[in-house]
């Protein structure tokens, strides 16, 4: 019998995130809990499909006119108008003047990957920027897409838990011209540290003047602070200081749609004429990947969106999710205050959004993870969401476990 | 706010020259090399047929089922299987990076035979792609990092528009083997055994299960028995597009019957399957990529590099459509419904049965042993053969004399008229009937109450 043909392939290193949710679920302890995967979860642990969400999916099924047919390969224009005035407000000159343009895409991740092929094999530009650290699968996009050259901006400081300012504006500025810079709109995943206002503006400073290009990776807008103007500020402030620039949005967290797969690729161009033709390019990436966008999300969203009062209350299911996150911050800080905790934690409550860059070590989450049956990243990070008022005593507790008994 | 430089200048501009404007602004911008791209052939039709104000216009272009009064076809197993999900208030977590693992058993089950040993002994990798497409592309994303042989993929001639940037995208070669004959409109059963045979040992062969798109040709079963013989000769790894099973004949183990006889014969193929045309489910994206490996142990090594393919695609793919697919062919009633929906008749408007007691248990028997009651899937490939012939006698009462015996012989949604792109473009220009320059119409398109339309339409460009 002939060699099989794959018989070279060798097994790929498991993606961590996944790996760790697994090893929870295998997990029978019964005070499990599980802080990797980042998806939402209510103070009873569980997923939660939005009220709105229900109420529309119930309407679109009553609905006899709607069918199954192909969208358009760049998806439903009206859920990515509005998509895009969700972003950059309605009255955003960049929208009013039409210089804003925007696509339907698979969820976030499938907005990042059209944008980088476009960048890259249409723009021709190679070189690409993202935090250090970052959302583990930028590199990945990047890498695929074709980009030779993917290298880390620093952000992450360790020392004081916050922003290294410095360094990230010193790594831009030698960033070679043409070079994407991936920018997280607001709660960076996994730190949970934004740039303030102040800092933005001196970052767009920067990228101006050494000709940087930016790409906003929105995943969590209406979802850090409650609010979906404020969360939407610095990718609003690039648009107004007259950048070219494109925004992937995810509605994964923000609508609880992680499986339908929908987000929104916008651009926002300088000269109105660039529209056709680079829809015209996205149009063919689009075709030999997946030919057309799932429908039945996308649909969800355009509803929501573009009817006042499910709009409303969509909003109101937005303030109920970060409500409850920013209250497992208090409760968590205050606990290991409490406890005496060695180190300063205030950074739990300044960070935002649904990841909390912790600190941890590596071997203090095994440990963590080991004893407790508490899973968590290697990084330190935990998804704050995977916290209830019913294990978060135990959660801190084992927090403090870590830090004052593991030291390596 | 004020204005910095650059916006300055440019507003001066824009106020004394607003061409020189518009080429500053051109110049300052990052997409001004950005080019036109071609049209896509197909969607474009659809495109020029929506502009069209010709009450009359037809549109044969994109390969999607029509009903009788020429409107989409929601099939009522789909609407059934909906209802019952939406009763099951699931929730809308992520799905694993490999798709909807029942939907992925039952989808190659239904390709292969659910009891099939290759399925039974774990040899398969499935995985949940973004309907047919996606599910290429992960194939030949796997292919061209993977595969050891030719980094090229040999395709049918002709084939499918987009099987060749589902390749060139992954840098991949592409190359072409005899298909279909132009003077039989027919399968070109002698040169595509010469030029298979000539195809380099250990290539990439495309093979389209049933149902050639465009030309819907399809090879005998006695042809597929030879084709076999002759690309295990070569080591050639058979890469089967299946995106109309049960569509084509309206039995879906009779369209599964390469795909069958090629795993019995001893290959190891990859194999792409779409929903969108069987269920009807075109824009929820349900497919799946399948490769059949030699042990279970290579299964799972291949399974986890597949999955690092997908994660910087799009993470993982959405739920929707594969939780249909899953609830029909995992309910019964609601699979032999369906396969009545493909298969068979209109489903009679005189409301004598309705979908309840279409699906009650107690009259079930009755409903299967009736010959009435053929389902959905019977359904639709019954239209469509009932328009070609429709077709082909209209075309012989107008009067025409030429040989037109190829629509009724050819198989599935696509027949290729053999019209040339001059007829094609007079078809279109002076009787707004939009179709595909290659001559191809979609069958699905025409409906009993325009076929004699159709038939006029093309007498007069072909006499």
């Amino acid at each position: 019998m002939a060699s099989s043909r794959f018989c070279e392939v060798q097994q790929a290193p498991p993606i961590e995130v996944f790996a760790v949710s697994k090893a929870f679920t295998d997990s029978t302890h019964e005070k499990k809990v599980n802080l990797s995967v980042g998806a939402y979860r209510t103070d009873e642990g569980k997923p939660w499909v939005l009220p709105v969400v229900r109420k529309v999916e119930q309407e679109l099924a009553a609905d006899n006119t709607l069918n199954h047919e192909y969208l358009p390969i760049l998806g439903l224009e009206a859920f990515s108008t509005a998509a895009a005035k969700m972003l950059l407000g309605a009255t955003h000159p960049a929208i009013t003047g039409g210089r804003v343009t925007a696509v339907q895409t698979l969820s976030g991740t499938g907005g990042l990957r059209v944008a980088a092929e476009f960048l890259g094999r249409v723009l021709k530009y190679n070189t690409a920027y993202h935090s250090a650290p970052t959302w583990g699968n930028h590199n990945l996009i990047f890498k695929q897409a074709g980009f030779t050259n993917i290298a880390p901006y620093r952000y992450w400081d360790g020392g004081k838990r916050g922003l290294n300012f410095d360094g990230m504006i010193e790594d831009l500025s030698n960033a070679p011209e043409n070079s994407v810079i991936i920018l997280h709109a607001c709660a960076h995943n996994p730190t949970g540290v934004d740039p303030t206002q102040e800092q933005w503006k001196k970052i767009a400073d920067v990228m101006e003047k050494r000709k940087l290009f930016p790409l906003f990776d929105s995943a969590y807008q209406g979802f850090a602070s409650g609010d979906l103007d404020n969360d939407a500020w610095a990718v609003r402030y690039f648009a107004e200081r007259g950048f070219e620039m494109m925004g992937t949005q995810s509605f994964s967290k923000n609508f609880g749609l992680y499986n339908e797969r929908i987000g929104n690729l916008m651009v926002v161009v300088k000269d109105t004429a660039c529209i056709v033709p680079m829809k015209s390019q996205l149009t063919l990436l689009v075709r030999g990947s997946y030919s057309n966008p799932p429908c039945h999300g996308a649909r969800i969203v355009s509803r929501v969106l573009n009817d006042p009062a499910l709009f409303e209350e969509w909003k109101g299911c937005i303030r109920t999710m970060s409500g409850r996150i920013i209250e497992m911050r208090k409760g968590l800080r205050e606990r290991l205050e409490k406890l005496g905790t060695p180190g300063t934690w205030d950074h739990i409550t300044a960070q935002i959004g649904m990841f909390s860059f912790t600190g941890l070590t590596a071997a203090q989450a095994k440990h963590i993870a080991d004893k407790y049956h508490i899973f968590l990243l290697s990084s330190g990070r935990i998804n704050m969401c995977g916290i209830t008022t019913g294990n978060i005593d135990h959660v801190a507790e084992a927090i403090n476990d870590a830090v004052c008994n593991i030291t390596n | 706010m004020a204005l910095t430089p650059v916006r300055t200048i440019n507003n001066l501009i824009k106020n004394t020259t607003p061409s020189l404007y518009h080429v500053a602004a051109r110049a300052n911008s990052w997409w001004s090399g950005v080019e036109m791209g071609p049209p896509d052939a197909i969607l474009g039709v659809t495109e020029a047929f929506k502009r069209d104000t010709n009450p009359k216009k037809m549109n044969l272009g994109v390969g999607a089922y029509r009903d009788d009064s020429g409107k989409p076809f929601v099939l009522p197993s789909v609407r059934k299987a909906e209802e019952l999900i939406l009763s099951q208030k699931l929730d809308k977590e992520y799905l694993p990076i490999s798709g909807n693992a029942e939907f992925c058993k039952k989808a190659i089950g239904l390709a292969l035979g659910d009891d099939h040993p290759a399925l039974t002994d774990g040899l398969n990798v499935t995985v949940q792609g973004i309907s047919g497409t996606g599910a290429l592309r992960i194939g030949s994303t796997f292919l061209s990092k993977f595969f050891p042989g030719p980094k090229t993929v040999w395709l049918p001639a002709p084939t499918w528009g987009n099987h060749v940037p589902i390749f060139k995208h992954v840098n991949m070669d592409v190359q072409q083997y005899r298909y279909y004959d132009p003077n039989t409109c027919g399968f070109n059963f002698t040169g595509a055994l010469e030029d298979i045979r000539k195809i380099p040992e250990n290539s990439l062969i495309m093979l389209h299960a049933c149902a050639h798109n465009p030309t819907g040709v399809d090879p005998k079963d006695e042809h597929w028995d030879e084709l076999s013989k002759v690309i295990k000769e070569r080591k050639l790894l058979p890469f089967f597009d299946m995106a109309y099973q049960g569509f084509a004949s309206g039995d879906v183990a009779k369209d599964a019957y390469a795909v069958r006889k090629f795993l019995a014969d001893g290959h190891k193929i990859c194999l792409s399957q779409s929903f969108s045309k069987n269920m009807g489910l075109y824009g929820e994206r349900a497919g799946a990529f399948s490769i059949i490996c030699n042990d279970k142990d290579e299964a799972a090594r291949v399974l986890s590099q597949v999955k690092i393919l997908i994660r910087p695609l799009y993470s993982n793919p959405p739920l929707h459509g594969s939780r249909i697919v899953a609830t029909i062919l995992n309910t019964p009633e609601l699979h032999s419904i369906w396969l009545n929906d493909v298969k068979g008749i209109i489903f009679p408007s005189s409301k004598q049965f309705n979908m309840a007691e279409r699906c009650e248990g107690h009259n079930f028997s009755l409903f299967l042993n009736s010959s009435i009651w053929l389902n959905d899937v019977k359904g639709m490939a019954d239209r469509i053969i009932a328009m070609r012939s429709k077709l082909k006698a209209n075309l012989e009462k107008e009067g025409s004399v030429r040989n037109w015996t190829h629509i009724t012989e050819q198989i599935g949604m696509f027949c290729f008229t053999g019209m040339t792109p001059q007829q094609v473009e007079k078809l279109t220009k002076e009787h707004s009937v939009y179709l595909t320059k290659d001559g191809r119409i979609s069958v699905a398109g025409i409906a009993s109450t325009n076929v004699d339309y159709l038939a006029h339409a093309m007498h007069q460009v072909t006499k």
